[in-house]
């Protein structure tokens, strides 16, 4: 008996401690989580992994609403590319002032933002994540293509050619709102590494370099399905980074006969035409809208669910007297984002009724706002909805259908126009008044709004570009480089904090690169004067 | 009734079995029984000894024995725990007497991990709280027995709500983002800290009456034998095990509790004079206003009553001791609807085969828990939900209770508006249930060619499972869901399973040629963790289930200890122990960890040199170093694995017509690995004066957390993720820790024991990233009531959660100027760069305070805390200013009148004003108790003692909110402690 006791005892102290080295070795126990190694045996992984990358211009994260996200903040709807980027272009600028008292948004009006602002940190890591998950496409896929079926080969080298596409967008999103940033590329694993910093000047280089070696290898305009990037979409990005080139690389550094050449190859694709009603480009069915819908953030009510995108920006925008539910198809308005006086001073007639583009709510609103924190001040947007053509509500009143129009044609006609003012060559000064009359016979919906080439000026495209582009993110980019977002040659209600407006520093023409990530990254420079 | 001797009766009757009765001429036939001051019950296994002799008999369970003797003998009672008394015999045949407790000897044993010593012989710092001195009273969880009662273990519970958790911190914690919790082991089975959904306390499976003694292992000298689980203490709970002849134990408390304190806030009529004064002039705001006087904090708590009850039945059987006792609790909240019902059923047998050369000990402690967790958001809402306004107003859309709309009383809701608080209690269903099992079975076999040589094996299990809800019903504001969908339906489900083997070996050997002894134990420890679970939101049609999070997830723990513990002389004492520890959560490279620590301890008392120095009974010097570690990272069990998550159908993204879920690569950190937390020392004094009358323990001690798990910012461009959870930083813990015991009256009529502690301890951070840059932060703590703010960070030089602020400008009558600050970076505007460092919540000198005092039959006692250096964010009173009175969005909003202190009627940065960091330094008396007993009922059988008291029984504090004790230091409307008045009946049979 002693004996056997004896022997049990070594018997499971032996088998004990041979099996457990072994048990360390753990993986994954959860079906939706996938080791590196295994994933991209599933061939539908590749176009997962490729939504991953266009999804996350509009989602927070793998759980829908919210509850697994990749950045870290109280509210998750905010680590929304759409939401913030939308945020730091529109609400620092004449179009929009938030209601809400928000410190981080209160600065970005007022103009006295620090390193450390929230908004500011949260898109930066948002932009290079996503660069991040590019990056990681580019690098892991191509080396795999050869092991997949040959049907699927062309079509992933295109997804490969679609991720270099996004990592480009998302890096001229950086070089305009910081200039000066980390950089990194395929050649990058992941890792505990400090990334390096690139000049603003070598970064437009390689945007540039990169979109032109794309194209080749991408769709045809409108021929890729829809909400994927196309030829014509990389055109697009190539003439709005020409158009800012003094901005990004010095006075001086003109490129504006690139940007009306590409504007050009868009035009002449013969595959885009302004849509006949400029309201529907904006309503719950807008993905129907190809023909002037060059590049969308697509969003579902039920399938892409999360608070920022376009739920943030119908949801911010409704308020007061308005009625969420029938005329935006929403449960409820948040009250946050309405018009300074200034914008809505663009519009001679507020009613809408001559320029169709004046969708002002103005019901128990005052068109001053003497207390930005009251949202009954300052007219109110009807620009976006989550309701559609026929008027019929979007599938859920939270999370809205409403695609965003990242790129939309009348703005290459725009570009076209002030590409031709600034002197771009093989450009034609009646070819830009045409655009721009059948922009305006468009809102006007008869010839009564149209200009004179006298009348069409620098000064008129940045104020028509207010008109027709308002809260499409723009606005902050436009104002610079017409050398009017900081200083004082142009002022908005409450812009500096004071509400006649007042000058503002000229180093806020950049952004500054969070204080977050100087502390972690010792190869960061801070932009000027921050 | 059971107590910390039941475990000494064996030891009692051993000490019989050496002894030979003797009968000497002339004799006499003494009876008797000995009763214990504390409570005046029978105290069982005390041994009653003729002087002199080894003659002797033992007390029955009833506490009676019976002794045949001679005249002119002496007896003695003696039982550990207790002082002993000598008694003459003389002509007296009935001898019954009154054992005092005593303090001074309660602490005998300790148990330290795979083993136990005589306290005198402990080297670490290490504290036991044994159940006579646990605090009485209601007591519904087992963290809250030691409140108070030894420094530098500090116990918060987390709020009022009944079977809700405590937070444990020995010596402040270690971890920034790692756990601070620390390793709890329930006879021999170390629990995990990860808490089930719907279960709130990892201990609520053990009845708080079952437990015998509690044990702390501060100091890493002691601790280190747990190894990677250790760095923030351990804490090890010994249950009570049955023994002797048969006895029946019941315990009955019925409890009233009720709020002793609400958040002051504008009556009905104080608020339409508020919102007239501020809003004069804009008729849309006074329009919102209504004509009651409404008190919603009172239409939400009510008065609570609870009732615990504890049956116990022990004794020998077959041979075998054995102990089982049920326990069945059922508490309401104060909140309406809430509800906390537990049963409790806990078994334990002890065993001996072979000769009892084999010793086996089993265990096992069942739970059946049923919640109704209530929506606690209520308690917010009462305070912001308007005054004017009555409880129901009639409309057909919102089941009639008074709801934010616009247009008209049946029109659509306001969303972030406040919710109707009494409409979130009726109309949510949250509840859970839970059952748990844990359970053990030791062997312990004296190997019979080597009587030195003992061999332990030691299989354990902790298996939890736990199902609810937190449904609400549709025509709810607060959903924002379209009110036709019939409301929200939200399952979930989870279950965990752990499974443990230990074995090791002990020797131990006396070498007396060179004065020595020696005991040498060495094992292997193997446990595994899994848990699964699953939830789903979606209304009740079933539409939106595409929302949802299953998990699956598990780690093991492999280990090699041994430790050496050497005494020469009896006077110097060495303890050396090594653990070396694999968790599975690191990479094979980073996985194992070892973890040594070595202590001295003098006994100075025993030196000869000292034996002049009478009023001293004893003096012992501790000194200890170790290294302990911390693996317990949250959430994650494979953070060194690349590994991709595909989304939930709810997260897709569309390709021309259809949807594609999303694969997202996944941050990790290939080189992540343990946490280590060095004590460079800790030294400390054991001194008794007086015959250990006046009895205590000072401890001084500074530690490091080396290669912290912290949750920080990693550099853009080269992770997936803003914050990894990863090995940055440094972090300082010291302090100095005094524990006092003193009898200060001991006396056949009277005892009176106080006991005091107090601790002084301090953290800050010495390093945070690899840069070094000064400057750099973490941001935490969200504040209530923004959607960006954050009020504390980690910052270098720091304590860790400091408060990060403005500094407050204040006018010439001290008033705060709004939104006026220091410009602390003079840069001539006022920008989060002005931010500042300002206080921790951590309190940075904790007191308790407990005496006991026993005349005849009647017994008294209280026990009191206090915190010294706290501060809290008082987010209730940032919350609460004249600019937030109204929304633009349609509404009006109640708040503490603290509003009138400021009188910020604009909107700004002021929630972020040093203002709003309050001293939160409070005195807390925790509990006042008296009972009376009534002894040898029912033919001597029966006792029964009669107690009543008061739980929380007064605050004082200069703070301004609600409650100074708030765990994490954020006061945002939390579930308010109660004050609890109780009756309890014991009756021991």
């Amino acid at each position: 008996m002693k004996r056997y006791i004896i022997s049990i005892l070594s018997a499971v102290l032996l088998t004990g401690i041979t099996s457990c080295v072994g048990d360390l070795d753990t993986e994954p126990l959860n079906d939706r989580i996938t080791t590196a190694n295994q994933v991209f045996k599933d061939p539908a992984s590749y176009k997962e992994f490729l939504a991953k990358l266009y999804g996350s211009m509009t989602l927070t994260g793998q759980r829908g609403e919210y509850g697994m996200p990749e950045i870290s903040a109280p509210d998750e709807g905010t680590t929304s590319f759409m939401r913030t980027y939308w945020s730091l272009q529109e609400i620092s600028t004449d179009e929009c002032i938030s209601a809400w008292g928000d410190p981080g948004l209160v600065e970005l009006h007022g103009h006295n933002w620090s390193e450390q602002n929230f908004y500011n940190q949260l898109l930066y890591q948002r932009v290079f994540i996503n660069i991040m998950f590019c990056n990681e496409y580019i690098r892991v896929v191509p080396p795999k293509i050869e092991s997949l079926p040959a049907s699927m080969h062309e079509e992933v080298k295109r997804y490969v050619e679609e991720a270099r596409f996004l990592r480009a967008f998302f890096y001229s999103v950086a070089i305009d709102l910081w200039g000066n940033v980390p950089f990194v590329t395929e050649q990058d694993a992941p890792g505990g590494f400090l990334p390096k910093q690139i000049s603003r000047a070598a970064l437009f280089e390689y945007i540039e370099s990169e979109l032109l070696d794309i194209i080749p290898g991408l769709a045809e305009p409108g021929e890729n399905e829809y909400a994927r990037a196309d030829q014509a979409a990389a055109w697009m990005l190539l003439a709005k980074l020409y158009l800012n080139a003094e901005v990004y690389l010095g006075p001086g550094n003109k490129r504006y006969t690139e940007c009306a050449e590409y504007c050009n190859k868009i035009i002449s694709s013969g595959v885009y035409s302004l849509n006949d009603s400029y309201r529907n480009l904006f309503l719950a069915d807008n993905h129907t809208l190809r023909n002037e819908i060059i590049f969308p953030i697509a969003e579902d009510g039920n399938s892409g669910r999360n608070y920022g995108g376009v739920t943030f920006i119908i949801h911010a925008a409704v308020g007061g007297a308005e009625n969420p539910e029938a005329d935006f198809g929403i449960n409820f308005g948040w009250s946050g984002n309405r018009f300074t006086n200034t914008f809505a001073d663009k519009f001679a007639d507020k009613t809408g009724d001559t320029d169709s583009r004046a969708l002002f709510y103005t019901n128990g609103q005052t068109l001053d706002i003497s207390n930005p924190t009251q949202f009954t001040e300052g007219y109110l947007s009807t620009k976006f909805k989550n309701k559609t053509s026929a008027g019929v509500n979007g599938v859920n009143a939270i999370f809205v259908d409403t695609d965003f129009p990242l790129f939309r044609y009348a703005d290459v006609y725009l570009m076209y126009a002030e590409a031709q003012l600034r002197g771009a060559a093989g450009t034609d000064a009646n070819t830009a008044l045409e655009y721009i009359n059948e922009i305006r016979e468009r809102a006007y919906g008869d010839g009564s709004g149209n200009i004179t080439s006298d009348e069409l000026t620098l000064d008129f495209i940045l104020d028509e570009r207010a008109r027709e582009l308002h809260w499409e993110a723009q606005r902050r980019t436009d104002l610079i480089r017409f050398g009017k977002f900081t200083g004082g040659s142009y002022l908005w209600d409450w812009k500096g904090n004071i509400k006649s407006g007042v000058a503002t520093p000229a180093h806020l023409y950049v952004y500054p690169l969070p204080a977050t990530d100087l502390a972690v990254n010792t190869n960061l420079d801070q932009n000027d004067d921050y | 009734m059971f107590r910390l001797y039941q475990k000494f009766i064996p030891l009692a009757l051993f000490a019989l079995c050496l002894m030979t009765v003797q009968a000497w001429g002339q004799t006499r036939t003494i009876t008797g029984r000995v009763t214990s001051s504390d409570d005046g019950f029978g105290l069982p296994g005390v041994s009653v000894i003729e002087k002199g002799t080894t003659h002797g008999t033992v007390t029955d369970n009833e506490g009676r024995y019976t002794i045949q003797t001679k005249d002119d003998a002496i007896l003695i009672f003696s039982f550990v725990g207790y002082a002993s008394q000598e008694i003459p015999v003389g002509t007296q045949t009935d001898i019954s007497i009154t054992l005092s407790a005593d303090v001074s000897t309660l602490e005998e044993i300790v148990v330290i991990g795979y083993d136990e010593v005589k306290k005198s012989d402990a080297t670490g710092a290490v504290a036991v709280v044994g159940a006579k001195q646990f605090n009485k009273g209601v007591v519904n969880s087992p963290q809250e027995l030691i409140m108070g009662k030894t420094a530098g273990v500090v116990v918060t519970t987390n709020s009022g709500a009944p079977g809700n958790t405590s937070t444990i911190r020995i010596r402040g914690g270690a971890s920034l983002n790692a756990s601070n919790d620390p390793l709890i082991i329930i006879d021999g089975v170390p629990i995990s800290n990860t808490s089930l959904g719907g279960s709130p306390n990892i201990l609520s499976t053990l009845n708080p009456g079952d437990i015998e003694s509690v044990t702390v292992l501060k100091d890493a000298s002691a601790a280190a034998i747990y190894g990677s689980r250790s760095s923030n203490g351990v804490i090890l709970i010994t249950t009570k095990r049955g023994a002797g002849t048969f006895n029946i134990n019941y315990n009955v408390t019925g409890t009233m509790y009720t709020t002793p304190k609400k958040v002051d806030v504008y009556s009905g009529d104080e608020f339409r004079a508020l919102i007239n004064q501020q809003y004069a002039d804009q008729p849309n705001v006074l329009a919102l206003l209504g004509t009651e006087n409404t008190d919603w904090q009172d239409e939400i708590y009510d008065d609570a009553f609870g009732q615990d009850h504890n049956l116990s039945v022990s004794g020998t059987a077959l041979k075998t001791p054995y102990r089982v006792s049920l326990g069945y609790n059922n508490t309401d909240g104060v909140l309406k609807t809430y509800n906390f019902e537990r049963t409790t059923l806990s078994i334990g047998l002890d065993p001996k085969f072979l000769n009892d050369k084999l010793k086996v000990s089993i265990n096992v402690k069942g739970m059946f828990n049923n919640n109704n967790f209530a929506d606690q958001a209520a308690v917010g809402d009462a305070i912001a939900y308007d005054p004017t306004k009555a409880v129901h107003n009639g409309n057909t859309a919102w089941r009639g209770y008074t709801t934010w709309t616009t247009g008209g009383i049946d029109g659509p809701g306001i969303d972030l508006a406040p919710a109707n608080p009494v409409a979130r209690l009726d109309l949510t269903d949250n509840t859970s249930e839970v059952k748990r099992s844990i359970g053990n079975a030791k062997l312990d076999y004296e190997i019979p060619f080597l009587p030195d040589l003992h061999a332990t094996l030691n299989l354990g299990y902790d298996y939890a499972e736990t199902k609810g809800h937190n449904n609400v019903k549709d025509k709810t504001q607060w959903i924002y869901e379209p009110t036709t969908a019939g409301g929200k339906y939200n399952p979930y489900e989870a279950k965990s399973q752990n499974e443990l083997l230990d074995f090791y070996l002990n020797y131990t050997k006396e070498l007396s040629s060179i004065n020595s002894k020696m005991e040498i134990m060495g094992g292997y420890s193997w446990s595994h963790f899994y848990n699964e679970g699953g939830d789903s939101v979606m209304n009740v049609a079933g539409e939106g289930a595409t929302r949802q999070n299953v998990y699956k997830t598990e780690y093991y723990l492999i280990s090699f200890f041994g430790r050496l513990n050497y005494t020469y002389k009896d006077r110097y004492l060495l303890t050396a122990t090594l653990r070396d520890d694999a968790t599975s959560r690191f990479s094979p490279d980073t996985r194992w960890g070892l973890f040594p620590a070595v202590a001295l301890a003098w006994k100075i008392s025993d030196e000869n040199f000292m034996n002049g120095v009478r009023s001293l009974s004893e003096l012992k010097l501790r000194l200890g170093y170790g290294v302990t570690g911390q693996q317990d990272i949250y959430g994650n069990d494979y953070p060194y694995i690349p590994t991709y998550t595909r989304s939930d159908d709810a997260s897709r993204y569309p390709f021309g017509n259809t949807f594609y879920n999303t694969l997202r690569p996944d941050s990790y950190d290939e080189g992540i690995k343990w946490e280590e937390t060095t004590t460079t020392i800790n030294a400390g004094l054991d001194f008794g004066f007086f015959s250990n009358a006046l009895r205590g323990s000072l401890d001084v001690y500074q530690k490091s957390s080396d290669d912290l798990i912290a949750y920080v910012p990693v550099p853009v461009g080269s992770n997936f993720t803003s914050y990894l959870t990863t090995n940055v930083g440094k972090l300082k813990n010291y302090g100095i820790e005094l524990n006092l015991n003193a009898e200060i009256i001991s006396n056949d009529k009277v005892q009176w024991v106080v006991g005091y502690n107090i601790a002084y301890t301090r953290n800050e951070i010495s390093q945070l990233n690899l840069t070094g840059n000064k400057d750099y932060y973490v941001p935490l703590g969200a504040v209530g009531g923004t959607t960006s703010g954050t009020i504390q960070v980690h910052k270098v030089g720091f304590p860790r959660r400091s408060y990060y602020v403005y500094q407050q400008i204040y006018d010439a009558d001290g008033n705060p100027i709004r939104d006026a600050y220091v410009d602390r970076s003079g840069d001539g505007q006022i920008n989060t760069e002005d931010l500042y460092v300002y206080k921790q919540p951590d309190a940075v000198v904790t007191m308790g305070i407990n005496s006991s005092l026993t005349y005849s039959n009647w017994d008294f006692s209280f026990s009191g805390r206090a915190n010294f250096g706290n501060y809290v964010y008082n987010n209730v009173g940032a919350n609460s200013t004249y600019a937030s009175l109204y929304s633009s969005m349609g509404f009006i909003r109640n708040m503490s009148t603290l509003a009138d202190d400021t009188k910020f009627d604009v909107a700004g940065d002021t929630r972020f004003s040093d203002y709003y960091i309050e001293n939160a330094s409070f005195f807390k008396l925790d509990n006042v108790n008296l009972g009376y007993t009534f002894k040898d009922l029912h033919n001597d059988k029966l006792d029964i003692r009669i107690g009543a008291g008061v739980q929380n029984a007064f605050v004082i504090t200069k703070y301004s909110g609600l409650d100074p004790e708030v765990e994490g230091g954020i006061d945002n409307n939390f579930f308010p402690r109660t004050r609890a008045y109780f009756l309890n009946v014991n009756l021991s049979f």
